[in-house]
């Protein structure tokens, strides 16, 4: 079955009901419009310009041109962790601890996917090693920011538990322990429930796309669970990653308590 | 050498602090709020960065594991900290059925949630807390602030008797004078980036 084809100008009817919705905002005066317009031209926009890259990069197929695109990727996300966490490290090391944990989470995990699960020819055949990595990405970008951000917040709001755990000479890591338990719950919390609700409540975007593009339901099932189960577990590793450098970096060479080395964004 | 000493320690606005406390003395600290007390204190806990030299029995404090440092030279903040819903969590094993009477706590109270006790509850558990770690020093961070006269002077002399019977070098700060008549062997007051001793000193 051939997937449907769709026109530029059918497009723009969905666009016509945002308009709609611009439009009945603006009126009641709900003050969203703006946003509402500026985040529909971004979509369009930078959906269309990786249209073109992907359709580009799947013509030429070169390793060079996928990696260099894998780079881009892992460096935009790595930004991206740094911006949403309200409290973070001073210098190189918020953008560095989150790229780190993201760069050896969820390339380790899709490479793995890639050669022993799913297994294309060549293994980084674009169609499969972009998306999978973007999934990867995105989920584990967000593991990691809600996890890192947890912890900074915590140890700036409960020093005085921190500091007096270590006057009774606990090590930095028993000191932490109660913190560091919190922030890994708060990155893994979105998969586990994703993970939870797929299926009953929800049918998850790669599945749905899947089959609109008219794969058996039986196969994009199984890709959806392949998906699920590694992008846990990319999101698990790289906020335990990121927990453990970014508490470790809380800390100096003698086990003190440094909340100087963190900066309010 | 025998207990805690301190050669040109600085740490925020003092500087050059020398000092020896002996095991089982009581040194006395007092001086303006923000003049740097407890921030010599941290130093001496090595919770702060802070320059010169700090022996306790004549061991660096740079040669041992800052974890076990503190073990042994124990600070007891002016409000410590509980974060286990129980208070018995919070102790070693054994140390929640030797409660000291002196203390004037029911032996129940390991069982409380933290949450019931009042501000000088958790101040005198605080002392008990530090001292079930057996360490060799104390660090006393105005001990008695939340306590009523009579309980301030049950716990003075409970401590000095732990303090003399350890032989427990301690530097404890504080504020009012009679207390420090009563407790200190020496006493120093701070002033701009220097200890002054007022009595006792060697």
């Amino acid at each position: 079955m051939e997937v449907i084809d769709l026109a530029w100008w059918k497009l723009a009817l969905a666009a016509l009901l945002i308009l709609a919705l611009a439009v009945t905002g603006h009126v009641s005066r709900l003050g969203i419009t703006r946003s509402l317009l500026i985040a529909t031209t971004r979509t369009i926009i930078q959906l269309a310009l990786i249209g073109l890259v992907l359709e580009a990069l799947f013509a030429s197929s070169a390793f060079y041109w996928i990696a260099l695109l894998a780079l881009i990727m892992l460096l935009v996300a790595g930004r991206e962790v740094v911006a949403r966490q309200s409290r973070r490290l001073r210098g190189r090391w918020a953008f560095g601890i989150g790229t780190g944990a993201m760069f050896v989470s969820s390339f380790t995990v899709t490479v793995l996917a890639l050669t022993v699960v799913i297994g294309p020819e060549p293994w980084y055949a674009p169609q499969y090693a972009i998306p999978l990595l973007g999934m990867m990405l995105g989920n584990t970008m967000t593991g990691v920011s809600l996890a890192l951000d947890r912890l900074n917040e915590s140890v700036w709001r409960q020093q005085a538990v921190v500091e007096n755990r270590l006057m009774l000479g606990q090590t930095w890591r028993q000191a932490l322990e109660d913190i560091r338990r919190e922030a890994m719950r708060s990155g893994m919390m979105p998969s586990i429930n994703a993970m939870a609700a797929a299926g009953i409540v929800s049918l998850p975007g790669m599945m749905t796309g899947q089959i609109l593009a008219g794969s058996p339901p039986a196969v994009a099932v199984k890709y959806q669970i392949l998906v699920m189960l590694i992008i846990t577990a990319g999101t698990g590793f790289g906020a335990l990653i990121a927990v453990s450098w970014g508490g470790r970096r809380l800390f100096d060479e003698r086990q003190r308590l440094r909340l100087d080395r963190l900066v309010k964004t | 050498m025998t207990g805690l000493v301190l050669e040109n320690v600085s740490v925020g606005a003092l500087r050059e602090v020398s000092l020896t406390v002996p095991g089982g003395q009581v040194v006395c600290l007092s001086g303006p709020s923000g003049s740097g007390k407890s921030r010599l204190l941290r130093a001496l806990a090595d919770l702060e960065p802070h320059g010169g030299r700090i022996f306790l029995k004549g061991t660096n404090q740079l040669d041992m594991p800052a974890h076990q440092w503190r073990g042994r030279v124990v600070m007891v903040p002016a409000d410590s900290q509980w974060w286990f819903d129980e208070v018995g969590a919070h102790f070693p094993d054994k140390a929640g059925q030797r409660l000291p009477p002196a203390l004037g706590l029911p032996p129940e109270v390991m069982a409380w949630s933290v949450s019931r006790l009042s501000s000088g509850e958790r101040q005198r558990l605080a002392l008990w807390r530090a001292l079930s770690l057996e360490p060799q020093a104390l660090l006393l961070d105005e001990p008695t602030a939340n306590l009523d006269g009579e309980t301030t002077k049950a716990i003075e002399a409970w401590l000095l008797g732990e303090i003399r019977q350890r032989q427990l070098a301690t530097l404890w700060v504080a504020h009012d004078p009679a207390q420090i008549q009563r407790v200190a062997s020496a006493h120093y007051r701070i002033h701009g980036a220097r200890l002054e001793p007022v009595y006792g000193s060697d």
